[in-house]
């Protein structure tokens, strides 16, 4: 433990140092930007034809992505580029030859264009998110007398938008782009922001996460929330989500993007506190929304500083400029900071607040307080990803801040091993795995932070499978528990839940990493990724993300052992009532376990024969980075990470199969650490007593007391009372007798005199 | 045009409240349905000003120009433009939602509140109208009036102190703002017109004591922060209309008084009163936004979350550019509309609990869900939710302000988290949490209360989803303010962040 401490302090204190440098000057920035651009260039494919196309055309239509070089491309990857490369020729033939501005600085590295298309947009590209909407809309309004009718309208319409989300798939994968506006939202000045659709490679993956995992919870939730009163609401919050998430994903600008994240935040801030009545529901709603709101905070600045430089918020042009503000800077409060590293930490400010990344991350375990199926679809496969959606699609962004990339990557490893630890004692099983969501939400930021954001989207889409069907599976254990949450009254479940068992088993071995299953190829891309990284941080990720690959292993089949093998030891009655699920909830299951099993194939690393597809097909937008690691190496990290999550399983199943009396032992022999990770470390108390409390006290005893109500309040009825006291005294002056008057006049003209002379 | 709708807008809804004299006081449902039939043929004789409104140009229009005092050079003239006419519209809606609001409310003295509203109604719409110094100040003065009375007569247990603040602030801010349009009117060329008053240069330091008298009457009216403790009292103490007409109209006086006034016919002194004006509004965002976090009563809530609102709103206009002064304009319309509606829901609630202490409520949502939606968009678009208009407004003004001083921008911004946490953290309290036994079998929304609250929601998103057709009107006017206050062409100066990639 002290190790580990001392380690992370380490790398803390030598990246605080690198910032340092870094700000010192923006030349020595730019140096480093050099240092790694002869490394790039040596990796180039000089023949593509992509770049040398780009080197003398316009840049003002189209969408110039600089990225990191695979030296070995693949079919896949080059065919894909020439599609790309055609349209782009069509393009730039009618839009003259002005000079690429940038292309003395872009020289080293590959380009590659996607295209502001024109014309129509394809109509079904406006169903996948509208119909959604017009089903919230219509089950919001009806629902009430639908009753428990009321799920039909829902489901069909998030089925139908995944039909369209897989045609949308197809259409990209034969080449096709959407990069259009679809109407101009807010004009004022020369600030023009618009409503778009952008739909490539990344759009469409993250479309069809998005609603195939939306349609099962759509399907499942039929049986988990039956005769729940505000059924109807459940799910027309189900669609408003589906909507808000698919704009997110779908837009061309990073004010729709924008939009879809408060939007998503809003969903998941009404069905966390669906059951509004329990205070905790409706205090974790809230607290959700507004440590978002901290990360929006940052991610709206960076938005103004990217508008304030790029003169746009659509992806296309800021991306087309990003090489552009490298070596600049940007300046508040008297101090000076680097432009891009600026822009980056601000966006990730705004994704840790989603994805629930350190220090913004206490949220997300509160938020189990909503229906099971929301968590695994909000908060586990989709909403929480956002910040790692985000990431990946301002790659080009990121790439331009090194020192924020290694920020990130710390941070996030940090998150990992912080949130792994946390789960390794809870016993509450949705709080379990909401900590091993947090957690594997870092593995996915290690991987963007790292520069590896195929991999890290990869992990992304193969986490949503085997992380849903956790849930579900967790939300079918509750069904047959009747709302029992805590382990300590489980065990034994397996004879009495054997589908909700074997998927449930599944999906514990795919997030553990066991060979051949999704978990196993994302985590491992991941890992190898960090530690070819020439990031500072790399290798530390590795590390991290190597160590937490074992406690993953230990706490998923601790969870697994607890729950379904042993002794039952809740009361006669909850064993009575056992019984497996329906069919409409342990199919859902059924079929994400199929996901959580084959998912991960589309990535299968070349060392074990396999292509990468995934990475090759999202190479266009996210880039591949070169690997250097050595296939010696490679299958040495690889070895590592399997053993490391095998022990962790054979470490549970020892403690908790064959010495169940151990556990508790180790508890009891360090009740500092035990206590320290039971209470999260503490970081709520900490939250609350630092900075809630105090911002109530100084509301109340200092702003409202003595500023609003003491000092405002008491000159404002000063000034009438005052002059009320003045009067009153004046008014003794006229008490009618003579000689006082005479008096008076006597004195005040002798006071006139004395002016007129002296003056 | 040869009607003149500008003075029929002013004087219809004034002369249909005086008719109302006729009817008999018992004779109460006629007098309400008449002031309703008044307040919506005002609505439908304001839809002109929506549709014939050219957007394509700064100068004033529907103009009526009379001679009115010769010998002072004192004229009636009228006119609006991209700034004003908006409000006109505004003040129309509002005023017809108030009468509805009322329509079981009031109790006593039926027939002089629907008298009293009504004139008011004339009132604000002809200060958005006017164009003649003295007849803005007559309509401007005269508009305390009936307010004093909605407060004074129909308001809660302590409206008389209630309305003594409120109509002492405005005055003495008022008698200020008069010293101010006599010295301009002696050193200006002997006229009250406003244009040409704005033509007319002026020396700075005769500008900047001006500005400093105009602050007075404006920034009670805003109300800025520190002359703002007047809001929460009268609030408070109003009856619902007269919430609901406070919030919804008449604070938005101020901020128009500073665009109208203050800014084209002393520029320089604009200019260089800017970073204190900045600064006045920030410290209204964030104080507003953290004296809300203790209050335990649901209107005083609401009414210094106004202070906060309309900080931005200052904000955004002294922020001094296109964004930022559009943003500041929808902005007030923004939060007439939610603050209105706010007000007409608490006013809803409130007839059926009557008390105001946010500790009496809890689970409302469950008693009355139909109020919870509502309630819970007009609180979305408070807290500026993207799909709202809240957010437009707050988007424009920020970056607006980002683009002129990002510091400004940076501490604005923690209004937006301020802002969520007050305002879920009042949802929350009052339709979340176990069912309080004192909103047990309270009686859902009727139709009429429906009706109040739909075209609010209607705008919400209207504006939220649409902005353009509300910003449309405003482009030309703020191009050419902006114009007056540095100058032709010299906007792009203002900028302190430089723009690397202009398009």
């Amino acid at each position: 433990m002290k190790f580990r401490v001392l380690h992370i302090a380490f790398l803390v204190i030598t990246l605080a140092g690198t910032c340092w440098s870094q700000h010192a000057g923006a030349t020595e920035h730019h140096a480093k930007a050099q240092h790694v651009a002869p490394v790039l260039s040596a990796l180039q494919h000089t023949e593509n034809s992509v770049d040398s196309s780009l080197a003398h055309h316009s840049i003002t239509e189209h969408v110039v992505v600089t990225e990191k070089v695979a030296t070995s491309h693949d079919e896949i990857a080059e065919t894909s580029l020439h599609k790309v490369t055609n349209e782009e020729h069509a393009v730039s033939a009618e839009h003259g030859n002005v000079a690429h501005e940038g292309s003395g600085h872009a020289a080293p590295h590959r380009q590659i264009v996607m295209p502001q298309t024109h014309g129509k947009i394809p109509g079904f590209l406006f169903v996948i998110p509208f119909l959604p909407l017009a089903s919230f809309f219509f089950t919001f309004l009806f629902g009430k007398k639908l009753g428990v009718r009321s799920h039909w309208v829902p489901i069909i319409a998030v089925l139908i938008s995944f039909s369209c989300a897989l045609k949308a798939f197809f259409m990209v994968k034969a080449g096709h782009y959407v990069n259009q506006d679809v109407y101009t939202w807010i004009t004022s000045g020369d600030t023009r922001i618009a409503v778009g659709f952008l739909v490539d490679q990344l759009t469409s993956v993250m479309l069809i996460v998005v609603t195939s995992v939306s349609s099962l919870v759509h399907i499942y939730s039929v049986g988990y929330m039956k005769g729940e009163d505000g059924y109807y609401r459940f799910y027309s919050y189900l669609s408003l989500f589906t909507f808000s998430m698919l704009m997110l994903v779908l837009g061309n600008n990073f004010m729709q993007l924008f939009f879809g994240w408060e939007a998503v935040g809003l969903s998941s801030y009404l069905l966390i506190g669906f059951y509004y009545e329990k205070v905790s529901a409706a205090t974790a709603g809230r607290k959700a929304f507004i440590v978002n709101r901290f990360g929006d905070f940052g991610f709206i600045l960076g938005l103004f500083l990217i508008y304030v430089n790029f003169g746009s918020l659509h992806y296309h042009e800021v991306f087309a400029h990003a090489s552009q503000i490298v070596g600049h800077s940007f300046s508040i409060f008297g101090m000076t900071f680097d432009l891009p590293t600026t822009i980056a930490l601000l966006l990730f400010c705004g994704a840790a607040g989603k994805s629930a990344q350190i220090p913004l991350h206490v949220w997300l375990p509160d938020a189990m307080e909503g229906p099971t199926p929301v968590s695994a679809l909000i908060h586990a496969a989709t909403m929480v990803t956002a910040g790692v959606f985000l990431m990946a699609r301002c790659n080009v962004l990121f790439e331009l801040a090194p020192f924020a990339l290694n920020v990130i990557t710390v941070l996030a490893a940090i998150t990992c091993l912080f949130a792994a630890s946390i789960a390794l004692v809870q016993t509450d099983i949705k709080r379990v795995v909401a900590y091993s969501t947090v957690s594997q939400l870092a593995y996915m930021f290690i991987g963007c932070g790292v520069g590896a954001y195929s991999a890290g989207v990869f992990h992304l889409f193969t986490h949503a499978f085997f992380k849903a069907l956790l849930f579900l599976g967790c939300g079918s254990i509750i069904l047959g528990m009747h709302h029992e949450q805590e382990v300590e009254y489980m065990g034994g479940l397996k004879k009495y839940m054997p589908i909700t068992y074997w998927t449930f088993l599944l999906a514990s071995l795919s997030i553990s990493g066991v060979p051949g299953l999704s978990g196993f190829f994302s985590k491992d891309e991941i890992l190898l990724m960090a530690f070819n990284s020439p990031l500072g941080a790399g290798k530390f990720a590795w590390f991290i993300g190597t160590l937490v690959a074992f406690m993953t292993a230990f706490y998923s089949f601790r969870l697994f052992f607890l729950i379904f093998h042993g002794e039952f030891r809740g009361t006669q009655k909850q064993k009575d009532h056992l019984k497996e699920s329906p069919l409409v909830v342990t199919v859902p299951l059924m079929l994400l376990a199929i996901g959580a099993v084959i998912a991960g194939w589309l990535g299968v690393p070349g060392i074990l024969g396999g292509q990468n597809h995934w990475g090759h097909y999202l190479a266009p937008v996210l880039g591949h980075p070169h690997v250097t690691v050595s296939h010696y190496a490679e299958s040495i990290l690889m070895g590592t990470s399997i053993l490391a999550g095998v022990f962790g399983i054979l470490l549970a199943y020892f403690m908790y199969m064959m010495r169940p009396d151990l556990p508790g032992k180790l508890a009891s022999s360090l009740p500092k650490v035990y206590d320290l990770l039971k209470n999260k470390y503490y970081i709520d108390e900490i939250y609350i007593n630092y900075l809630v409390d105090p911002t109530l006290k100084f509301s109340k005893n200092f702003i409202l007391k003595v500023v609003d109500l003491g000092i405002i309040e008491n000159i404002v009825n000063g000034i009438p009372r005052g002059i009320g006291g003045i009067s009153k005294k004046m008014r003794n002056l006229q008490d009618g007798q003579i000689s006082h008057y005479l008096t008076w006049m006597g004195v005040s003209s002798l006071l006139i005199l004395v002016w007129m002379f002296t003056s | 045009m040869s009607v003149p709708l500008l003075s029929t807008l002013t004087f219809f809804p004034i002369i249909g409240g005086l008719s109302l004299l006729l009817v008999k006081k018992e004779e109460v449902h006629t007098i309400k349905v008449m002031a309703l039939i008044i307040s919506l043929i005002e609505i439908l004789l304001s839809i002109p000003l929506f549709f014939m409104f050219d957007k394509t140009t700064h100068l004033m229009q529907f103009t009526e120009h009379h001679a009115w005092i010769p010998a002072f050079n004192i004229n009636y003239s009228m006119g609006v433009d991209g700034i004003s006419v908006l409000f006109i519209l505004l003040s129309a809606l509002i005023t017809t939602l108030s009468i509805s609001v009322s329509w079981e409310a009031i109790q006593m003295k039926v027939k002089e509140f629907f008298i009293a509203v009504l004139i008011l109604e004339g009132l604000m719409i002809g200060v958005f109208c006017a164009l003649d110094f003295f007849l803005f100040y007559i309509l401007w003065e005269a508009m305390l009036i009936p307010m004093f009375l909605i407060i004074g007569i129909w308001g809660g247990p302590n409206r008389l102190y209630a309305t003594v603040k409120f109509f002492l602030y405005t005055l003495v801010g008022s008698l200020l703002m008069l010293i101010g349009i006599i010295t301009l009117y002696a050193q200006g060329g002997h006229t009250f017109d406003i244009l040409k008053l704005a033509e007319h240069s002026f020396p700075i330091g005769l500008q900047k004591t001006i500005f400093w008298a105009f602050f007075a009457a404006f920034a009670v009216k805003v109300p800025m922060w520190p002359v703002h403790t007047w809001l929460p009292d009268a609030h408070t103490e109003a009856p619902t209309a007269g919430s609901v007409i406070l919030a919804g109209i008449l604070i938005k006086m101020g901020a128009y008084g500073f665009l109208r006034f203050s800014m084209p016919i002393l520029p320089d002194a604009t200019q260089a009163m800017m970073v204190p004006m900045l600064v006045l509004s920030l410290i209204g965002i964030v104080y507003g936004a953290i004296i809300c976090l203790s209050q335990t009563d649901l209107k005083r809530l609401i009414a210094y979350s106004s202070v906060s609102h309309m900080g931005f709103v200052t904000l955004g206009i002294y922020a001094l550019n296109q964004q930022s002064i559009e943003g500041g304009i929808l902005q007030m319309i923004n939060h007439g509309v939610v603050t209105g509606a706010l007000f007409l829901s608490i006013g809803m609630v409130y007839e059926r609990t009557h008390t105001r202490v946010i500790a009496d409520y809890g689970g409302l949502s469950s008693t009355m869900p139909v109020l919870g939606s509502f309630f819970l968009f007009f609180t979305l678009a408070s807290v500026g939710l993207p799909g709202t208009n809240g957010f437009i407004g707050e988007f424009l003004i920020l970056l607006g302000s980002f683009i002129n001083r990002p510091w400004v921008a940076f501490f604005a911004a923690t209004g937006l988290i301020l802002g969520a946490w007050y305002m879920l953290w009042l949802y929350q309290r009052i339709f979340f949490n176990p069912v309080n036994k004192k909103v047990i079998g309270l009686p859902e929304l009727n139709a009429r209360e429906i009706c109040t609250l739909l075209p609010m929601v209607a705008l919400i998103f209207w504006i939220g989803l649409y902005p353009n057709a509300m910003l449309g009107f405003m482009h030309e006017s703020v191009r050419h303010l902006i114009e007056q206050v540095y100058g032709t062409g010299v906007t792009e100066t203002v900028s302190q962040v430089s723009t690397l990639i202009i398009h």
